[in-house]
């Protein structure tokens, strides 16, 4: 067990949903696969799928959906 | 009413442009800015800026009461929307009439009829203006729908009515695609809009896109010539050019000519733009829609003309009727213009937000750079990847294109990727030299042609 970051791969704004009506991709303990798609970074009116790196449950999220974010940061947590 | 304070509802290259053409005619400016354009050279250019919320655009520049109360706040009795945001937003230029001020555009009701593609088309059949053969009107029954795309003959384009952007938009190449995706096209349009109706439009394949400047102020109209801007990729324009070399002068007087004759049947006031497509083997142009706003590309028919159209239809807004009268403007050279964007072009066009390093403008003869760049500016990730737009002129097409190549070789923006290794490659490649292109022309012209531009990269040379 360890506890792994995904982080934001360029500035932008994070988004938690495919769009405004739809459920979250992923929620707080939900369990995750490399390659799943827990969010979604706009950045200049295009957007970019976030995906996880890592395999085995996404614990918490660091930032809240629709929050302006810089490169680097944490967007959530995966204890694998 | 004469305007003393124009507040700019915008923001990056425009919001400077605007800023630029009001200081020339005597007005103070006001400039709103969300939270991440605190630092813009637009709030550095303007008499008086006002914060007016977060750098998400739906709080900021999309937020109409916030809009408003800045300019109650600073005394503006006029506010110029630019492009995008809520430039063509009829409410909001409801609300802004409604508050006593002037809006720099035309009526909230000729927003609403010319953005209502429909009516618009309506509109161009009225006022004798060719459209593309589809539906008249809008369509709700799908297998009405169906019939009628068999009439006009596939591939079709299925158009949501409400859509823009390219969104809600389909092509089907025959009756089972289109059974498939005009459910699809109205889910969409009315998941993103709130109306599923859809409309049908003919695909015309290898058309180029060309489109009229007008100018009106209520009772006259008069146009500065056209723009071709067939160099397309995802439907968004990267390279313009003014006049188009493909049409012959007979064509382009009936095409000005028609455009004119719908600004004067919507009885226009202020800057807009008719599109059209032109099908080269025909001769035939086709009405596409209206614009009524001013465009990105302005500043190409300013070089052909020498009219400026930021102080037009800033004057026009203000009350006072057109300066110019057709015969007053005459075309005179050619004129390109090139999108800089903050985007990588080897690496399918990915947004390249960042920090503006060495900054290095072309300048000499004929080259107008427009954006809103100093050293060490942090572009905002929050807004769209336009960084400027490089304008060339000079006395024929061949001398602008060479004139162009060589203003782009002198820009550098420090370490940051943009456009500008793309329109050094397009400068040279054989088409584009030769005028041999349409909207369907630069993608597949990308995909085989990358190693042109990453020749191009690292800036000046």
């Amino acid at each position: 067990m360890a506890t792994e970051v995904i982080r934001a791969m360029m500035p932008g704004v994070f988004y938690r949903k495919p769009s405004p009506e739809e459920p979250n991709f992923k929620n707080e303990g939900d369990p995750v696969k490399k390659g799943d798609v827990i969010g979604l970074i706009e950045v200049m009116k295009t957007f970019h799928q976030v995906q996880s790196d890592f395999e085995g449950t996404l614990t918490e999220f660091k930032v809240d959906d629709s929050d302006a974010i810089a490169p680097g940061v944490v967007l959530a947590e995966v204890e694998t | 009413m004469a305007i003393n304070k124009l507040l700019v509802a915008n923001r990056g290259e425009i919001a400077v442009r605007i800023i630029r053409a009001a200081q020339e005619l005597g007005i103070k400016t006001v400039q709103v800015y969300s939270e991440a354009d605190e630092t813009s050279l637009a709030v550095q250019l303007a008499d008086k800026a006002v914060n007016i919320g977060p750098a998400s655009a739906a709080k900021s520049y999309l937020n109409v009461e916030a809009i408003l109360d800045a300019a109650k706040a600073t005394g503006a009795d006029a506010i110029h929307p630019g492009y995008g945001f809520l430039a063509e937003n009829a409410d909001f230029a409801d609300a802004v009439s409604n508050s006593g001020i002037a809006f720099v555009g035309p009526t909230g009701d000729t927003i609403r009829r010319m953005g209502d593609k429909a009516a618009a088309r309506q509109a161009a059949q009225d006022a004798g203006v060719p459209t593309v053969p589809g539906s008249d009107g809008i369509i709700e029954d799908m297998d009405e729908a169906c019939e009628l795309a068999e009439k006009i003959g596939f591939p079709v384009m299925i158009k949501a009515t409400a859509g823009g952007g390219g969104r809600g938009i389909r092509i089907a190449g025959n009756a089972k695609e289109f059974k498939e995706l005009a459910p699809q096209a109205s889910a969409e349009a009315k998941a993103a809009f709130g109306d599923g109706g859809l409309y049908l439009e003919k695909v015309i394949e290898q058309a180029r896109h060309i489109e009229v400047q007008i100018l009106g102020d209520g009772e006259s109209f008069v146009h500065c010539y056209e723009r071709e801007c067939s160099l397309q990729r995802r439907r968004q324009k990267v390279w313009e050019e003014a006049p188009s070399a493909a049409l012959t002068p007979d064509v382009r007087e009936a095409l000005c000519s028609s455009a004119v004759a719908l600004a004067a049947a919507v009885n226009y006031s202020g800057a807009g733009t008719i599109e059209y497509l032109y099908d080269d083997k025909s001769g035939e142009y086709y009405f596409i829609e209206m614009n009524t706003r001013i465009q990105v590309e302005h500043p190409i028919s300013e070089c052909i003309t020498g009219v400026d159209l930021l102080a037009e239809m800033i004057s026009v807004a203000g009350g006072n009727n057109l300066s110019l009268s057709q015969s007053d403007i005459r075309m005179r050279g050619h004129s390109i213009e090139v999108r800089i964007n903050a985007e990588d072009p080897a690496n399918n066009f990915m947004p390249f937000p960042g920090v503006i390093g060495d900054l290095r403008v072309p300048g000499g003869p004929g080259v107008r750079f427009d954006h809103f760049l100093y050293q060490g500016y942090q572009i905002p990730p929050f807004y769209d990847s336009l960084l400027g737009k490089l304008i060339v002129h000079a006395e024929t097409r061949e001398k602008a294109i060479k004139r162009l190549a060589r203003a782009v070789s002198e820009l550098s923006v420090g370490e940051l990727k943009t456009t500008a290794p793309l329109f050094s490659a397009l400068a040279d490649a054989d088409d584009v030299l030769s005028g041999e292109v349409h909207t369907k022309w630069l993608e597949p012209w990308l995909e085989t042609n990358s190693d042109k531009i990453t020749q191009y990269e690292g800036g000046a040379s």
